[in-house]
């Protein structure tokens, strides 16, 4: 199992605790989880992710077998390609974008051309519908979370583009999926750190309407409990108990 | 028998609900219970969940209806379901005749929504009564109002503590900690009020969440319980173990003996 989903570093809002990366290395151990892709709390709050994103790569080199980095990149910011493919020769496994907290719009075509230039470098982009609940938001946590009309432009963006979408709940995932061509449905993947498992049984509606194979694993630590997706998946019904996730390695 | 648990948030639909798939939804409440090992499922059914009235202002013939279908099932299914009785203070004499009628059938409990502020004297008559039958209350909170919220007449743990000091005697249970809001405003509001008993249901699994109710209040004084998310009720459980603040005797205490005590005595016979 992969953590498609996991951050370290502080959060602005709230103190969230040790969100370092030889903590995360102990979760993943207990939960036995293989590995992680991780991105830089800090980041997605910050002007420029630069420095961000050479912290997130020192922080994760004593864990480079189970810690995978997934820096940011901001394609409103100059130079935004060179970021990249900086990025993918450092060993990036995917790219972080947060359009809301850079006040990008559902039809920027910067985010557009990101979404095209990681799929060109092989490169999934891992989007973030919300960091906590909008009821209990900090007053100046105002970006509001990604709309689903963003998700639908990036995944019709070009053939090329792979999106894992995480912290999206079934109205969201629905709206989506079931507004793109079959193609277009295929570039992209859920993360399942925020889907209800019973006795609304969101979880398992989405198995069987959209297949279990269009999801993938992903905690949202250190925001919230690890145990929750084992646990939802878990407390699926008997006929879906086997039911296989996607591999975002290989997507 | 394994270690009890029981479930002190919990929710069942009933055929007038306007959704067609309530039996599932139920179905799939007890099936979810039986893997987490819930051997008590303390439920109410709120009015018609919006279908002939607000769900959190329900008309009296709805809360009569909900009512009804609750001890329906508590009669068909024994000991593995208990009732708290629903009742909207707006309607004194029907929210008084209703804990009446549903003690008097079993309920053991009574559950307020979000029809009226928690501290408005409205409450009283009501939490009198609750006292008499030594009743808990578990009253629906938003973990921190700001602002007011479309569709319910929200509280938050200042507002319930200030009824918990009126009814001394009264416990209460201040429902989902990670139902919406923002917790660690609840956990300094009911500090210094003991009769106040926080849930720890809800959507809501923010680490550190738990770790902070149990510095706040202790573990005598946490409720293990679900409301419409048991994915997240394993998963608190499961996470309860790594705190590192808890001992085996604390974790009984959450699963279920700090609700074999603060509810009346026999309630759980045969479950905890």
């Amino acid at each position: 199992m992969i953590d498609v989903n996991a951050l370290v570093g502080p959060y602005p809002f709230r103190a969230v605790p040790h969100p370092d990366p030889d903590v995360l290395v102990r979760v993943l151990d207990r939960e036995k989880t293989e590995r992680a892709w991780v991105g830089h709390l800090p980041s997605a709050f910050h002007r420029d992710p630069a420095a961000g994103n050479a912290e997130l790569f020192a922080a994760l080199k004593p864990h480079a077998q189970r810690l995978r980095a997934v820096p940011a990149i901001r394609p409103d910011w100059p130079r935004w390609e060179q970021a990249l493919k900086d990025a993918r020769d450092s060993g990036a496994v995917a790219v972080r974008a947060y359009p809301p907290q850079w006040q990008l719009g559902p039809h920027d075509t910067a985010m557009a051309e990101l979404a095209i230039a990681c799929g060109e470098s092989k490169l999934p982009l891992v989007l973030t519908v919300r960091f906590e609940d909008l009821r209990q938001r900090h007053p100046l946590d105002v970006a509001g979370d990604l709309s689903a009309a963003a998700i639908r432009s990036l995944a019709r963006a070009g053939s090329g583009v792979r999106l894992v979408v995480t912290a999206a709940g079934r109205d969201m995932i629905e709206e989506v999926h079931w507004g793109l061509t079959p193609a277009e449905q295929e570039r992209v993947l859920w993360d399942i750190s925020w889907i209800w498992g019973p006795p609304e049984d969101h979880l398992a509606k989405l198995f069987r309407t959209i297949g279990s194979r269009r999801f993938v694993y992903g905690t949202h630590w250190p925001l919230r409990l690890t145990q929750t997706p084992r646990a939802n998946l878990d407390l699926l019904p008997d006929d879906l108990s086997g039911a296989k996730l996607g591999d975002p390695e290989t997507f | 028998m394994n270690e009890p648990l029981i479930d002190c948030h919990a929710h069942f639909l009933h055929a007038f609900c306007g959704r067609s798939d309530w039996q599932d939804v139920n179905a799939a409440r007890f099936r979810a219970g039986e893997k987490i090992g819930v051997t008590c499922h303390v439920a109410s059914m709120l009015g018609t969940y919006g279908f002939m009235s607000p769900t959190y202002f329900p008309s009296p013939d709805d809360v009569t209806a909900g009512n009804d279908a609750m001890l329906a099932m508590c009669r068909g299914e024994g000991k593995r379901v208990r009732m708290m009785v629903t009742v909207n203070p707006n309607h004194t004499g029907h929210a008084l005749e209703e804990i009446e009628r549903c003690v008097a059938a079993g309920a053991i409990g009574v559950k307020l929504l979000a029809s009226r502020r928690a501290d408005d004297r409205l409450l009283d008559p009501v939490c009198t009564l609750a006292a008499m039958h030594g009743l808990p209350v578990l009253h629906h909170i938003w973990q921190h109002r700001r602002r007011e919220w479309p569709n319910q007449e929200i509280s938050d743990g200042a507002d319930l503590a200030r009824l918990a000091a009126r009814h001394p005697k009264v416990i209460f249970i201040l429902a989902h900690i990670g139902g919406g809001g923002d917790y660690a405003h609840t956990f300094h509001a009911l500090r210094d009020s003991p009769n106040i008993h926080p849930d720890l249901s809800g959507s809501g699994v923010d680490r550190g969440m738990l770790d902070d109710a149990i510095k706040a209040v202790g573990a005598r004084r946490l409720l293990w319980g679900s409301d419409v998310t048991m994915c997240t009720g394993l998963a608190k459980l499961r996470a309860l173990e790594t705190t590192g603040l808890l001992s085996a005797d604390d974790m009984k205490d959450i699963r279920w003996r700090n609700a074999a005590r603060i509810f009346r005595a026999g309630s759980f016979d045969g479950a905890a």
